[in-house]
């Protein structure tokens, strides 16, 4: 049984603790907004990039002569993931969830036989998984300094990426983020981005249209491809931070809550034992004046 | 109207406008092209220069690059560098302009890049 005394320091220091928690919470919700308002606006240019891409893949003629960014080298054998993660924890399963999903699928492709590298953006994710993958991590990307990531950042990562296409370093390039569905469903996601993952729907060939290309077909993709890779990290860049936030202020809220429901045990606890320690003085007293 | 046709300006953070045009005018890689309701579907990307969308009001917007789609009477113009006219100080041109001279001077230039970057260097004076 706890003294009076240390009930009273443990009350004390949850009480602070639920403070902190729901300061960051307050804090979440506010960033929340913005980052889903970035997250949303974002998502129309990264959509009808993708659906250009489509309608000039569908007016390819010779597969065969195609940009390699688009149709892929032709080979499985290297797989790049790119991981995407946050800087900061206390975000709930934000980060682990990600994780996980990476990890499977590298549990996956290295049991077929494929070579793995990995490129990690965020400390947090770094810190998962170079534990047990460390010696694949072929780079590591950081933005801690940085408080809004904008498309520069999206870039730099792009060129990296096709960079390490261009020195033949993978044939098949997959990202790992988080879409943001709503505050408290995020959805971990991976995303194959090189070779572009065309979805070609059947019921949409009534649609086509016959496009004029100036300058040709070619020249165009060879420009669009490398933009679409930097804007699809930059979409994955933008769910991520909406998805952080979101994350963050449900697992604040919880925190605060469950501070409140220890502090109030706790309270519970310190009346009863301060009751007793009363009764057990005044029986103190009574035997005493009954045997004098 | 009926002559019109709608046009939307995207950013990878937002979209800059989406209105309604007679007509647009857009510095596509190979020339200055009049886009009007009914155009054939057309893709394109563009250089330096500007865009000019002509309704009740004008207005006009500087890009340095971007890809264009034109399909069933809807204007597209993907752009990473779109700039309101109207909302571009001169010393901030003149910085630009200044930059873009320095790197067409130097040595390690393709003649790809020089291309772009004189066009860009041309319109920005034009609008001083």
């Amino acid at each position: 049984m706890p003294s009076l005394d240390d009930l009273k320091k443990r009350i004390k220091s949850v009480k602070s603790t639920q403070k902190i928690t729901k300061a960051m919470k307050m804090v979440a919700a506010a960033k929340l907004r913005k980052a889903q308002e970035n997250a949303e606006k974002g998502r129309p240019y990264s959509q009808k990039m993708q659906n250009i891409i489509l309608n000039l893949t569908k007016s390819i003629n010779d597969i065969n002569n195609a940009p390699k960014l688009l149709v892929g080298t032709g080979e499985d054998k290297i797989h790049l993931c790119v991981v995407l993660t946050a800087d900061r924890g206390l975000c709930g399963g934000f980060n682990t969830n990600i994780c996980k999903l990476a990890k499977i699928n590298f549990k996956k492709i290295l049991k077929e036989g494929k070579k793995l590298k990995i490129i990690t953006v965020g400390s947090k994710g770094l810190d998962q998984i170079k534990r047990e993958y460390g010696k694949y991590i072929v780079k590591k990307f950081s933005f801690k300094e940085k408080k809004q990531i904008s498309f520069d950042e999206a870039e730099i990562i792009g060129n990296e990426i096709i960079k390490l296409f261009n020195d033949k370093e993978f044939d098949k390039c997959i990202l790992f983020y988080n879409n943001f569905k709503n505050v408290i469903t995020q959805i971990p996601q991976a995303q194959q981005i090189i070779p572009a993952e065309s979805k070609i729907e059947e019921n949409k060939e009534e649609n086509f249209l016959s496009y004029e290309f100036e300058p040709d077909e070619d020249e165009i993709l060879e420009d669009l491809l490398p933009k679409n890779i930097s804007t699809q990290v930059f979409k994955a860049f933008l769910e991520n931070a909406a998805s952080e936030q979101g994350s963050r202020m449900t697992a604040m809220d919880n925190a605060t809550r469950n501070a409140g429901e220890l502090v109030d045990k706790l309270t519970i606890n310190y009346n009863r034992s301060r009751q007793a320690s009363i009764t057990k003085e005044l029986i103190e007293i009574i035997s005493g004046a009954e045997s004098l | 109207m009926s002559e019109k046709f709608s046009v939307e300006i995207i950013s990878p953070d937002k979209s800059i406008i989406k209105t309604n045009a007679i007509e647009v005018i857009i510095p596509s890689y190979e020339g200055e092209m009049g886009i009007l309701k009914d155009h054939i579907p057309l893709i394109t990307f563009l250089r330096p220069g500007f865009v000019r969308i002509k309704s009740e009001i004008d207005k006009e917007f500087f890009v340095e690059d971007g890809t264009v789609e034109f399909a069933e009477n809807n204007l597209l113009i993907l752009t990473s560098t779109a700039k309101d006219l109207s909302e571009m100080k001169k010393s901030s041109i003149d910085s630009i302009i200044t930059e873009a001279e320095k790197k067409i001077s130097g040595d390690n230039i393709t003649d790809k890049e020089k291309y772009l970057l004189s066009y860009k260097i041309d319109t920005l004076k034009k609008i001083n």
